[in-house]
């Protein structure tokens, strides 16, 4: 992990933290724009990229020396879409008929 | 047996090397392995929540909004720059413990836990203002004449009101409490950093516990635009 890169990784954490810092106004900010339907759309976005960031960099999944690490991270990831996915598509088209 | 006499000898120069452990490195790769699929299953955890809110944000959209609306937006982005900050001084425990700078250490473990006492305390006011407004859901919940944002003239539901903040209490108040633990936890580490039980070799259990704090900041990364920021434009 990052104890086995040569070079610092204090510039990298900073970086992350003033986007994470920008990532936070920009939500606020765009919350108070009346965008209609793409409000949440925009939200989650922001709050998506924000998280892989937190992931990929403070978690150290990107230098993560264990491929399982990521195999662990990927199928969380995929259980909770499928959870979500599956109970939206009953949910969200119950109306269409 | 001279085999495991060398065995024993090593586990005496390396205390914290378990012994069905081939290496420093396999041991902490092991460790980070459990951490994760925790992770894992605290994703499902808290993704069994989300789920149910989307299902009645969708729904109720115009009276989760109205909910939505009476929440401190201010208290809630402060609470989410300081989770940042926490996590911030949480990598830099991590390098600081991996580089033997023992002050660095000490004081980023420490800021982590004011950040946090702070997150819980901001919290705290929140809720009181959730109890003063009778926003709590139960039988004193009164949520009247709240109209629906961009609809003028038209009242939110308060029974519907009442799953949103049935729903916010119980997701913030699941987090707060993972906040509490990882208080706990890094009270822990903070204890044992200052006996000098880390080294540059052995630091696992502060990437651990970065690692169980991190998540906790991911699920208030989603909470925040959800819970807060339904609909705010004016």
């Amino acid at each position: 992990m990052s104890a086995h890169s040569k070079s610092s990784p204090l510039p990298m954490y900073f970086a992350v933290f003033f986007a994470l810092l920008v990532g936070t106004g920009l939500t606020v900010f765009a919350a108070t724009l009346d965008l209609g339907r793409f409000n949440a759309a925009v939200a989650l976005s922001i709050a998506t990229v924000k998280a892989t960031l937190v992931a990929l960099f403070f978690m150290h999944v990107w230098h993560a020396s264990e491929k399982l690490t990521r195999l662990v991270v990927i199928s969380a990831l995929f259980f909770l879409l499928l959870l979500l996915g599956l109970t939206m598509t009953d949910y969200a088209t119950r109306l269409w008929s | 047996m001279p085999d495991s006499t060398a065995v024993l000898h090593q586990e005496e120069d390396r205390p914290e090397l378990l012994h069905h452990f081939a290496d420093a490195e396999q041991q902490r790769d092991a460790s980070s392995l459990g951490m994760w699929v925790f992770l894992a299953t605290e994703v499902m955890f808290f993704g069994g929540l989300f789920c149910a809110y989307l299902v009645y944000r969708r729904w109720y959209f115009g009276d989760f909004a109205a909910a939505s609306k009476s929440i401190n937006m201010a208290l809630g982005a402060t609470n989410t720059a300081v989770l940042i900050c926490s996590s911030l001084t949480v990598v830099l425990a991590v390098w600081a413990a991996q580089t033997a700078r023992r002050t660095l250490l000490l004081v980023s473990l420490a800021i982590t836990m004011l950040l946090g006492v702070t997150f819980l305390g901001i919290k705290g006011i929140e809720y009181r203002d959730k109890f003063v407004e009778h926003h709590v859901p139960g039988a004193s919940f009164s949520f009247e004449h709240e109209s629906i944002p961009g609809h003028p003239g038209q009242y939110a539901n308060p029974r519907h009101a009442q799953i949103f903040f049935s729903l916010y209490f119980v997701m913030t108040g699941l987090h707060a409490l993972h906040m509490i633990i990882g208080l706990g936890i890094f009270l822990w580490l903070l204890i044992m950093a200052w006996k000098g039980r880390f080294t540059p070799e052995y630091n696992t259990p502060i990437e651990i516990g970065g690692l169980y704090w991190h998540f906790v900041d991911i699920i208030w990364i989603y909470l925040f635009p959800l819970l807060y920021l339904i609909d705010r434009h004016p």
